[in-house]
């Protein structure tokens, strides 16, 4: 515990600080990436880039070893990860355009077909028994122990490269996700993009390897955004939550890795970012299950109390308890069950307001059967004044409007 | 090929002057496209022009490939033949002259984003790379949500609006772009009275101010009120040209065949016929 604390505040030596510090801008880029990836509905994608990553690893590693002496250079395996990473990529690119196979059965035949050719040449090298491969299944699980210091630099410069270009281009990533087909006919260049946005995300694969393992990187990509989704509606506000939910968990998953030197560092990381998402879950005021609860509970006062009043207007008993309790506490309704005076008028306005949501019904049934709160908010707060305005019309068509002149059959 | 001396090509047969400087005058001429989606051809050798500064509605039964013909000639789709010239320039070097306006259903409308981002959107090619909307462009967007009947509305999420709501947002994008054609596939689909008529409103105002503007249009009722030239096609170009030459009985079905029921030809080429 005191270890964890002591790494938690950067107090841990200088190493451990280095590698928190690593962990936490490699989540704060792969947050960020991630709410792209997300919202352009390529998750699975980032699970064949990380798989595919392991052939190339293991053959860097042999190449190095044979050759050169030294296999566990990490640019070196890094660099052999990218480019099997980006043949994948390619691969599953390839079979969607030159075959009708869709692309999740593409990407479950790269996958694997490139884990397995991974695993097989992993134990090809356990059989070579050559010095330093005990490093390698690091790169499964993650394993930020024994990390040198050279390397938690690399990983935390190149992780802050992929967030500033990440940031930078947030807007053409918006638009690429949000409406692909307006983009291409803006003129920017789709293919290029999407080419953009994968190689960010092959990026953040390769460098999040050695802490948090080609197996669970995903997580870190996926999570982040995937929680922060529960808090905001804006993309801005969206990439800055994801990152900061990749930082802190991974920041605090390497912190306990530190402490626990045993556990795999990825392991833990995943653990604490799922716990981000658990919370945002629960508690969000704006997409969590509390807040949906709590929004029910309201929404079916309202209905309570609309049907209420509308009981009222039309002369109607009013029979259920929990209406009756409702219009009570609102103070339309007496002790003795009888409509007060703010109940008559308030029953009047909301009779009306239903009349005008039962005409919108009765006229554009396809419109309104896609609205959420039609008939449980005034009519004027969800729909555009001009439409309101032809249904006011509609109701009382005596009434002649200036500059309102409706041409035949349009209305 | 039918009608072609009434459509914008006239041009190219009436003036005496060079081609090339003929061709600068047409806002959007297509030639010999053909498409095909797994080697079956969804349009066939259409060329056309566009005249200038009309709203022009282009019809068809479904499957005729009217949004398919928009998509390819902008280049968004491949296709197997034919190209597309803006002013007389290829079309890949005139995008920014051009605004479209896609199917409102080919959008996930749960995207994190408020109805004045999506407009923002139709500005970001003159905002630029790397830099962010300032007040001005917000200003701009504000006044393209004005001119649909859309401002009230310009910060809620785009999930929540209506589909005529989020249809004018799609429009209100459109006009941010300030192009000098406007091509809109389907813009009246799904939409209430009110919007129909907000929109048919801006597309006059559009044509008024001098645009080239080119719809998708379902509903053969309307297009004698709100258009003034039509394109008709199916699968092939039938006729293009004014709505009181080209809006018959005989072109109609010859793109609608047996499709359309002969009272309802009847009802709609009354008035040509008178």
């Amino acid at each position: 515990m005191e270890q964890f604390f002591a790494a938690l505040t950067l107090s841990a030596g200088y190493n451990t600080a280095l590698v928190c510090i690593g962990a936490a801008l490699l989540g704060a880029a792969s947050g960020a990436i991630g709410v792209f990836v997300l919202l352009r509905k390529r998750t699975l994608i980032s699970d064949a880039v990380s798989h595919a990553t392991l052939p190339g690893v293991a053959l860097a590693f042999i190449i190095a070893q044979v050759y050169f002496d030294s296999g566990r250079s990490l640019p070196v395996l890094l660099f052999g990860a990218a480019l099997s990473a980006g043949i994948g990529v390619l691969a599953v690119d390839w079979i969607k355009t030159h075959t009708r196979l869709t692309e999740d059965a593409a990407i479950g035949t790269v996958l694997s077909t490139f884990f397995a050719v991974g695993m097989v040449l992993l134990t090809i090298i356990q059989s070579m028994s050559i010095a330093g491969q005990a490093g390698l299944e690091g790169f499964l699980l993650g394993a930020t122990s024994g990390m040198l210091k050279s390397e938690a630099l690399t990983i935390s410069v190149a992780a802050a490269l992929v967030g500033l270009a990440v940031v930078l281009r947030m807007k053409e990533f918006s638009l690429l996700c949000f409406d692909e087909s307006f983009a291409a006919a803006c003129g920017y260049n789709v293919r290029w993009l999407d080419r953009t946005l994968l190689l960010l995300l092959l990026g953040i694969v390769v460098i999040g390897l050695k802490t948090v393992g080609l197996v669970l990187i995903i997580a870190l990509a996926i999570i982040p955004p995937v929680a922060a989704r529960f808090w905001t509606d804006r993309v801005p506000v969206l990439v800055a939550i994801a990152a900061g939910i990749g930082a802190s968990g991974s920041y605090i998953g390497a912190a306990l890795s530190a402490s626990a030197p045993n556990m795999p560092t990825g392991g833990l990381i995943v653990l604490v970012l799922f716990s981000f998402f658990v919370v945002s879950l629960l508690i969000s005021p704006v997409r969590g299950i509390l807040a949906a609860a709590l929004k029910h509970y309201r929404f079916q006062r309202i209905v309570h109390l609309r049907q209420g009043l509308l009981a009222i207007a039309h002369d109607e008993p009013v029979l259920e308890p929990l209406t009756r309790s409702i219009l009570r506490r609102g103070g339309f309704m007496g002790g003795d069950g009888q409509p007060t005076v703010k109940g008559q008028s308030e029953a009047r306005l909301i009779e009306r307001d239903q009349k005008l949501w039962n005409l919108y019904r009765e006229m554009h049934p396809e419109e309104s059967h896609a609205l959420a709160d039609w008939s449980l908010k005034p009519i004027g707060e969800v729909l555009p004044a001009d439409t309101v305005r032809v249904l006011e019309q509609e109701l009382s068509p005596h009434v002649v409007r200036g500059g309102e002149t409706s041409r035949g059959g349009a209305v | 090929m039918h009608d072609r001396s009434s459509s914008g090509l006239h041009l190219l047969h009436d003036t005496n002057t060079s081609k090339a400087v003929s061709s600068q005058d047409l806002p959007f001429t297509v030639q010999g496209m053909t498409v095909a989606y797994h080697h079956k051809p969804v349009l066939w050798g259409v060329s056309y022009s566009a005249p200038k500064g009309c709203l022009t509605a282009i019809i068809g039964p479904n499957g005729a490939g009217k949004s398919t013909f928009l998509k390819a000639a902008l280049g968004l789709i491949p296709k197997l033949s034919g190209d597309t010239k803006v002013f007389g320039a290829p079309i890949e070097k005139s995008l920014k002259r051009i605004a479209y306006v896609p199917q409102r259903s080919a959008v996930d409308w749960d995207f994190p984003a408020t109805a004045i981002d999506v407009v923002l959107m139709g500005l970001y090619g003159q905002i630029g790379w790397f830099r962010w909307p300032s007040r001005k462009h917000r200003q701009k967007a504000m006044d393209c949500l004005k001119s649909v009947g859309m401002q009230d509305f310009a910060n809620r999420q785009i999930g929540q609006l209506s589909g005529g709501q989020q249809q004018r947002v799609f429009l209100a994008r459109a006009l941010a772009q300030n192009s000098e054609v406007y091509l809109m596939d389907e813009p009246f689909a799904g939409v209430d009275a009110a919007t129909e008529k907000a929109i048919v409103a801006v597309l006059r105002q559009l044509v008024a101010d001098g645009k080239t503007v080119l719809v998708v249009h379902h509903d053969l009722e309307t297009v004698r009120d709100y258009y003034s030239h039509i394109l008709l096609l199916n699968g092939q170009h039938v006729a293009d040209g004014p709505v009181e030459t080209t809006f018959t009985a005989e072109n109609l079905q010859k793109a609608y065949g047996g499709r359309l029921a002969s009272t309802q030809l009847d009802g709609l080429s009354e008035a040509s016929n008178a």
